[in-house]
């Protein structure tokens, strides 16, 4: 157990709201939480023990037991399998010999894989300690190993391991418009804040995070709540697919900043909060520094642009790991030092949010948009998109495509547009919105993206005619099982049923009995879970049932109702121990 | 013998269970005079059968332990137009089923080499024994079943009602008291 | 016996449940209103002592055609809640199903088997058997409480141990750890042991298991077969006898 323990909790002020950060520390200093670090962290933060432990248990970057010095977790997204990531892995595991899941025998290194780390331009991607190597390649993993087994430091590996690029492959007004920080803020203050919410409002800005609720009307209602006001930046990225957020929070960030103190100026918030995924620690460094230079020209802290009465600062505080976060509710939940369950609803967030204070949570790029509406009024984002869809979205392009990136359009850009602009070719279907958005077939590729049509909140994952929509559906399904929260039945069972029927499918065992199953679970998760994770788990099945039915008839068996198990593999224990092969200790082919 | 003709041919089977749903079968008492009326028997501990033959109706106690309850369910499903799960072993997997997080290497040793006043013991190899599975299933694991009949053993009561419902060709309803899983 | 329905002339909003007028007071839900009116909507998570939780759904209904957890659901006037077409009645039995899949329910071998919740729900909604492939999860006993078994096999998740153990005992014995289907019980110790808190057979959290995970030890089985909480009527009858909720630590005798 770390001697620091003191110290972290110290640097945290003992605060329990801060428990996900104490954690995130502990895991850095000790590779894991113990359960003496539990008991120590809990009499530090007048915790009961059980709290600690359930938050430690609940985030899949914290291990509550002993993992490798180096924890290596490869990213899962179906791009990183499209682009063999299965293979890499595969090679890292047999250089330790050890088993996905596993530590090495020496402690050395443990190998596993975890959801889509937002790097699917590319991919294929993995974590080690936290950081994220991108652009997998024989040669890359040779060399992880060699490191790996020489002891070497982080520190001391090679930078360019470790560089992350951001490809921007089309530019529209969020992009080219050029922006000097403290305009937005100044062109709010000019106005006042009632005007800017109103500017808000009449420009029919919608959230960019999936739900595209208005943002003028979630920051009306925030701000008419009485209380100690919040804004919240939600850089939770975690739908698979989506990386749009990465890029803006790298290239963009002082936009994204100035979008959260306009909405401070807006709703009367003094405190800021931006959840930043624990996948982009690569980030971190650019927006401490961000936050720093503004803090410096006046654009946080006190009377910020020498206004009285407006102040404001934004804290960064980084996940652990778990999708679920990305539910408003979850990721309050989340930044109270709490296991990240949404809540439930109402009271929504505008009312009772953070400490169960009024807060206003948008996603980074409605943030960014936002910031330009207050430069540059509401008809300058009305110019583009659609009358329901105003403005442009950022669209995070990857799969079968030539040119993977980031893609700027007007809502209301042709599925079609967006495929030739990024080269795809015999292009079988594509996954927009992520696993849990709209599975489009190669015969609706006219359809349009805007909230009216397919939404979408940044995924765009493109499969040709080559890939295997069973396979597709069963990394989905993968992904969901792993990120339920497990707070209500239908999700929490469903996901993990799901999982296994697409598990048997794509080994051949599937049978009708499946297929059926597997609607039914689907459609119960759809109607009784308590939150969105749940509600859209089984849209991709749902979508692929009307689409491309004849790809589980092509790999069903062909029986009503096959073992769920391998039978004769159930024997081979059996066998071992008692030294038979005879006829009977084997079961016969399946007919 | 017309009349006989017409009687359904039923088979029941008892795998890994205990045998209780058997006997709450023939709880049924005098009632299974009337039973018999309406069926006759195909295999069954009771006529000693080995083999099943085509049937109208199989009813199967006991859930999946081992090699040879998966061949004779899979023998049922083949012949039997119906197949029933009857009693908790065969629903659920049932009390064998406790075993499930036990490794079966690990049972397999202690009972013959480990276990306490084991002595010069060996694990048995003789081809004529079934090898048991690495884990307990219910009957639905292997093969489709038709009906489920819950129960530690079913009450009599509920055996009668439903097997005469379906005799008579309705869909079982078993109400209050007749459903339990204990 | 339930509270009758308010008499003619008053004025209380009402929604329409299968038909009937549900009278119901501002603030409460359509769970609590159903149930105070007479009419059983089964339910597994809920417990009038605590604050609608809404995690095992099985009391989903359609309001206004949207389908919605009962329990937390604020009644509103009007609304049309449907509680017994058959599309609902199938999300219940296979939400029940999902349970009995989930964790290691052997009845047989449970002491609680005839005062069970989750059994007599099971019984109410016809469940006959678990319809997917059992999960058979490896959840160990907890035996080390010189009074108190805790079967974490028959853990249903409902936290109502964990609220009353927080909210009322002041004690903080339970909580939960891991996600998804790995969600499991805790207690609170750093040994992982019940022995080594602060639990004692007269908590709050040792009354409210709708299932058979928290029992006293040596009380096993003293209520004879016929005579247990849902042997004589179902749990559609006896949800409404507000009788106490079947208990761990029965009284003396």
């Amino acid at each position: 157990m770390s001697r620091d323990l003191g110290g972290i909790l110290a640097r945290h002020r003992n605060d329990p709201t801060r428990l996900v950060q104490i954690l995130r520390d502990v895991m850095e200093a000790d590779g894991w939480i113990s359960p003496p670090a539990i008991t120590a962290l809990a009499d530090g933060l007048g915790l009961p023990r059980a709290r600690v432990e359930g938050v430690a248990g609940f985030y899949a970057f914290f291990a509550t037991e002993p993992r490798g010095r180096y924890r290596v977790l490869f990213s899962d997204n179906i791009t990183d399998e499209m682009a063999g990531s299965v293979e890499l892995r595969q090679r890292l595991l047999d250089a330790f010999h050890v088993r996905l899941g596993e530590v090495s025998r020496d402690g050395l290194v443990s190998i596993d894989v975890t959801s889509c780390t937002g790097l699917c331009d590319q991919g294929p991607a993995l974590l080690v300690n936290g950081r994220a190597i991108p652009r997998l390649t024989h040669a890359r993993i040779g060399a992880i190993a060699a490191m790996i087994r020489g002891g070497a430091p982080l520190t001391e590996w090679p930078d360019n391991l470790f560089e992350i690029h951001e490809h921007v492959e089309r530019q529209d007004v969020l992009v080219t418009t050029p922006f000097a920080p403290g305009e937005a803020l100044g062109a709010a203050l000019a106005r006042g804040p009632e005007a800017t919410l109103g500017e808000v409002e009449r420009s029919l800005l919608r959230g960019r995070g999936g739900a595209g609720f208005p943002t003028g009307q979630k920051w009306r209602l925030c701000r008419e709540a009485p209380g100690e006001r919040y804004v919240v930046c939600n850089a939770d990225e975690g739908e698979p697919g989506t990386f749009k957020d990465r890029f803006l929070l790298a290239r963009h960030a002082d936009l994204v900043l100035e979008g959260m103190t306009v909405a401070a100026f807006a709703v009367g918030a003094q405190k800021g909060l931006l959840y930043l995924r624990a996948e982009y620690p690569f980030l971190l460094p650019g927006l401490e520094a961000a936050l720093a230079r503004r803090r410096r020209e006046g654009l946080l802290g006190e009377r910020i642009r020498g206004a009285e009465g407006f102040d404001f600062d934004i804290e960064i505080h980084v996940g652990a790991g778990a999708y679920v976060c990305g539910e408003e509710s979850a990721l309050l939940s989340s930044l109270e030092g709490e296991r990240g369950i949404p809540r439930n609803r109402p009271p929504y967030p505008v009312t009772h949010g953070y400490l169960q204070r009024p807060t206003a949570v948008n996603n980074v790029e409605t943030l960014a948009k936002a910031a330009l509406v207050a430069r540059h009024g509401a008809d300058w984002l009305r110019s583009r998109g659609t009358g329901r869809s105003t403005g442009t979205k950022l669209l995070s392009v990857s799969g079968d495509v030539a040119r993977p990136g980031i893609y700027e359009y007007p809502f209301g850009v042709a599925v079609k547009q967006v495929l030739e602009d990024a080269g795809a070719r015999r292009v079988q279907a594509v996954q927009v919105g992520g696993p849990s958005g709209t599975l489009l077939a190669h015969n609706e590729l006219e359809r349009r993206i805007a909230f009216e049509d397919v939404p979408c909140a940044g995924a765009f994952m493109v499969f040709d005619e080559s890939r295997d929509m069973i396979d597709v559906l069963h990394n989905f399904a993968r992904f969901f099982a792993h990120e339920s929260c497990g707070f209500c039945t239908p999700c929490r069972v469903g996901t993990t049923l799901e999982r296994q029927m697409l598990s048997r499918i794509t080994s051949g065992k599937g049978t009708r009995k499946d297929v059926k199953d597997l609607g039914h679970v689907a459609r119960l998760m759809k109607a009784a879970s308590h939150c969105g994770l749940g509600t859209t788990a089984g849209n991709a099945v749902l979508d692929a049932f009307a689409k491309f039915k004849p790809s589980f008839d092509r790999r069903l068996a062909s029986l009503d109702v096959l073992p769920v198990f391998d039978l004769d593999e159930s024997l081979a224990e059996a066998r071992e121990v008692t030294g038979r092969d005879d006829v009977g200790a084997h079961f016969p082919e399946e007919p | 013998m017309a009349a006989e003709k017409k009687k359904l041919r039923v088979a029941t089977a008892s795998l890994a269970g205990c045998f209780g749903c058997h006997m709450s079968l023939l709880d049924i008492d005098e009632r299974i005079v009337a039973l018999l009326e309406l069926v006759e028997l195909d295999r069954t501990p009771l006529t000693d059968l080995k083999r099943v033959g085509p049937c109208d109706l199989g009813i199967v106690e006991g859930g999946l332990c081992n090699a040879e309850n998966v061949h004779v369910l899979q023998a049922f499903r083949k012949n039997c137009k119906v197949l029933v799960a009857l009693g908790a072993c065969a629903v659920n997997g049932g009390l064998p089923a406790q075993r499930n997080h036990l490794d079966i290497r690990d049972c397999l040793q202690t009972v013959y080499l480990t276990g306490h006043r084991v002595r010069r013991g060996f694990i048995p190899n003789d081809p004529e024994l079934p090898l048991p599975l690495d884990k307990v299933h219910p009957l639905h694991d292997v093969v489709r079943i038709d009906y489920f009949l819950p129960g530690c053993p079913p009450p009599a009561d509920a055996i009668w009602q439903f097997l005469t419902d379906l005799i008579a060709g309705r869909t079982p309803q078993l109400g209050h008291g007749l459903i339990h899983y204990d | 016996m339930s509270e009758p329905t308010p008499a003619p002339g008053d004025t209380a909003p009402t929604f329409s449940l299968d038909g009937h007028d549900v009278p119901f007071e501002t603030g409460q839900t359509v769970l609590a209103a159903a149930l105070a009116a007479g009419h059983y909507i089964p339910h597994l998570c809920y417990h009038p002592e605590f604050a609608p939780h809404g995690s095992c759904r099985v009391c989903t209904v359609k309001i206004d055609g949207r389908p919605t957890a009962s329990c937390t659901a604020a009644a509103r006037a009007g609304a049309e809640v449907d509680s017994r077409s058959d599309e609902v009645l199938e999300m219940r039995r296979r939400l029940v199903q999902f349970l009995f899949t989930e964790g290691n329910h052997f009845c047989p071998s449970c002491e609680q088997s005839g005062s069970c919740m989750l059994q007599a729900v099971g019984y109410a909604l016809g469940v006959t058997n678990a319809h997917f492939s059992p999960l058979f999860p490896d959840r160990p006993v907890d035996a080390s409480h010189p009074d108190v078994l805790l079967d974490f096999n028959r853990c249903i998740l409902c936290e109502l141990c964990i609220r009353a153990s927080a909210e009322v005992d002041g004690k903080h014995v339970f909580d939960l750890s891991g996600r998804g289907i790995d969600k499991h019980l805790i207690v609170n110790a750093e040994s992982g042991r019940l022995a080594d808190t602060a639990l004692a057979v007269e908590d709050k959290a040792m009354s409210v298991c709708p299932v058979g995970v928290i029992l006293r030890k040596r009380r096993g089985f003293r209520v004879p077969i016929g005579e247990r909480r849902y042997d004589a009527a179902p749990i559609s009858v006896v949800a409404l006898q507000k009788k106490p909720r079947p208990s761990a630590a029965p009284k003396e005798g």
